[in-house]
């Protein structure tokens, strides 16, 4: 490698205080402006929530035939975003890609916060989410059990899983920060917290040894998940009949729409958390680089699906299948299909020149033009599929309220307000991490007089 | 105040590899309590201090294996035999449509085992330690390395093991927990 994974050369010591500044320095005009701003949406949410409990999902543009709209796109978009965290977290791990530490731990702060963002919505797409308890495998007054052989409820343990690994992983590789924060903290309040959050870590060896298992494990698990939560998504609609919906290539065309849109997502948070927070020696301009690159890949793999989708209704001979996509390219949603093709399709292939991957406002446009697509692909997907079923007497073009569309900025608010308080209270960068990343970190570092022992007398 | 775990004898190291050749050294003179903190993880160092690996993929192992069993044996026991229900013609025991879920609790309860047996294993949360009781201990976790030997050791002598610190480059030692 040419350039160093963190740059300026720092020491450990600087390490610390660069990103414990962060949350340490008087709370910044500007994030106080945006917290306004996003904590005002997440309000609005909420009031749209009760109005919804009190009153059902008849406030929605819902209407048989189209019983799912923007509720399931919503959770099939937020879902998807999570994806990105977990690949940097786990998979980069595993395949020792040591550029991933100084973004994984805001990543793995996106996953938990996307996944919140997305569960709202299939407990409150039920209806009557105080019956959402009939999907645990729980005793219930009918004496019945779930469905085993039903995807809706695969999907709730596929995601419920994936929350909680989630969870555990992102605190596990927080613990040795927290300690960190816990003797910097200046007031007793704060000292209590991290205090109880870092569980007493005392970074001994017979302590790490443990914690870099836990850490190994936790990222071999989430690995296939990665893989597995979409595909199980996807299966909500693959299993079904629908033309549009009935498809083999569901799954990884969901998991690499997933990344795709999910690294988009962590791109636009990356650029303004580092200029915000003056950590350009920290997610340098490489960083952005290779997820350009991971975007591209996917971005070209999602485009192949769209391409295969569309060859395989024609060549099956099915006129239910034929008609659907003709009618997605040309029919009353053709819109939504050109801004999803534009956005996913072309917009990505920016991304071949290295001109493009090294210029900030070209990749933050592109990653918002990304979700803009990746949104709409899942609008298609369910909608088109959806308005214009096997009895065209039901057709019907769906049309969402004010309400649908509230409740969409909604969720952004509350996906948006809890990533400005992680950025104030936990270390956005995992300290620990990028000190053992750093030339000085190596037992043979020629300043520290690595040079001079014999490793056999080490080994015993 | 924490006079019942015994005392602590704490030393500073400069750098990583200092740390790992006086952990050989303290190993190599026969000591076992003994424990090395650091800002990250040392490699070399479960040598060095002459312990072992980790146990904990074991506990994971098996967590994951009961996870399988209790999430086919569950869905199984579930739709054929507690209540069995037709639901689109499909059998009873449709077995295949059994792998989502069984692969969630697998993982599930891999993740709760690594989780929490990794807290187990290395004896978290503890909230109180002689160790907390110094005003230079608190920099492990920022940019210092140092070697704490425990009094349960049995070869511990407050003056013995101070010399032989000071011996293999230990410095600013303190004695806690007195």
């Amino acid at each position: 490698m040419d350039q160093p994974l963190i740059r300026g050369n720092p020491g450990f010591h600087e390490v610390t205080e660069t990103i414990s500044r962060v949350v340490e320095i008087k709370t910044p005009r500007a994030w106080y402006i945006l917290i306004s701003f996003t904590g005002l949406i997440a309000l609005l949410f909420v009031a749209f929530l009760i109005h919804l409990f009190f009153t059902g999902i008849g406030i929605w543009g819902n209407q048989v035939p189209v019983g799912w709209a923007f509720d399931i796109t919503n959770f099939v978009f937020w879902v998807g975003i999570g994806h990105a965290g977990t690949l940097i977290s786990a998979v980069l791990f595993l395949l020792r890609q040591r550029w991933r530490t100084s973004i994984n731990r805001f990543a793995e702060a996106m996953t938990i916060f996307a996944i919140i963002s997305a569960g709202i919505w299939p407990a409150i797409h039920v209806g009557r989410p105080w019956y959402l308890f009939y999907v645990f495998p729980l005793p219930n007054q009918m004496n019945i059990w779930p469905d085993f052989r039903s995807p809706l409820l695969w999907d709730f343990f596929a995601v419920g899983t994936y929350f909680t690994c989630s969870l555990l992983f992102w605190y596990l590789g927080m613990v040795p920060d927290l300690a960190t924060f816990r003797y910097r903290a200046k007031t007793k309040l704060k000292k209590i917290i991290y205090g109880a959050l870092s569980l007493g870590w005392r970074g001994g060896n017979r302590q790490w040894r443990h914690y870099e298992v836990a850490y190994l494990l936790l990222a071999g698990i989430s690995t296939p998940l990665v893989l597995s939560v979409h595909s199980v998504v996807s299966t909500d609609f693959a299993v079904s009949v629908l033309p549009g919906w009935h498809s083999t290539i569901f799954p990884p065309y969901f998991v690499a729409g997933a990344i795709f849109s999910g690294f988009a997502m962590v791109m636009t948070l990356a650029i303004i958390a580092r200029k915000a927070f003056a950590l350009e020696n920290y997610i340098t301009i490489d960083h952005f680089d290779k997820m350009c690159k991971i975007i591209l890949a996917t971005g070209l793999i999602v485009s192949y699906s769209y391409i295969v989708e569309m060859f395989m209704s024609w060549y099956s001979g099915n006129i239910y299948e034929r008609f659907t996509f003709m009618n997605r390219a040309f029919g009353p949603y053709a819109w939504a299909f050109w801004i999803m093709i534009s956005c996913n399709v072309f917009v990505p292939q920016i991304f071949w020149f290295k001109k493009a991957r090294n210029t900030i406002w070209v990749l933050f446009v592109a990653s918002i033009l990304i979700n803009i697509g990746m949104w709409f692909e899942r609008f298609v997907i369910i909608v088109t599929s959806l308005a214009h079923d096997f009895l065209p007497s039901s057709w019907h073009y769906y049309k969402p309220t004010i309400f649908d569309i509230g409740m969409l900025v909604g969720s952004f608010g509350v996906f948006l307000t809890l990533f400005l308080l992680f950025l104030r209270v936990l270390p956005m960068i995992a300290m620990s991490e990028v000190k053992a990343i750093l030339p000085q970190a190596s037992t043979h570092h020629l300043d520290s007089g690595g040079i001079k022992f014999e490793t056999e007398k080490i080994a015993g | 105040m924490a006079k019942e775990k015994g005392t602590v004898i704490l030393a500073e190291f400069g750098s990583p590899a200092e740390l790992l050749k006086a952990a050989s050294k303290l190993r190599d003179a026969g000591y076992k309590s003994f424990d090395c903190h650091s800002p990250f993880p040392i490699h070399g160092l479960n040598q060095a201090m002459g312990i072992g690996r980790s146990k904990l993929a074991f506990f994971a192992g098996v967590a994951a294996a009961i996870g399988f069993t209790i999430a086919l044996a569950m869905q199984y026991w579930m739709s054929t035999i507690d209540y069995p229900l037709i639901v689109s013609g499909k059998p009873f025991n449709s077995y295949p449509a059994y792998t989502p879920v069984t692969f969630a609790l697998t993982v599930l309860l891999a993740a709760f085992a690594s989780f929490f047996g990794m807290l187990f294993l290395s004896k978290l949360p503890r909230f109180n330690h002689p160790l907390f009781e110094s005003e230079k201990f608190e920099k492990f976790s920022d940019d210092s390395f140092f070697i704490s030997v425990e009094s349960n050791d049995p070869l511990f002598n407050t003056e013995k093991t101070s010399a032989l610190l000071n011996e293999i480059g230990g410095k600013n030692l303190e004695v806690l927990g007195e």
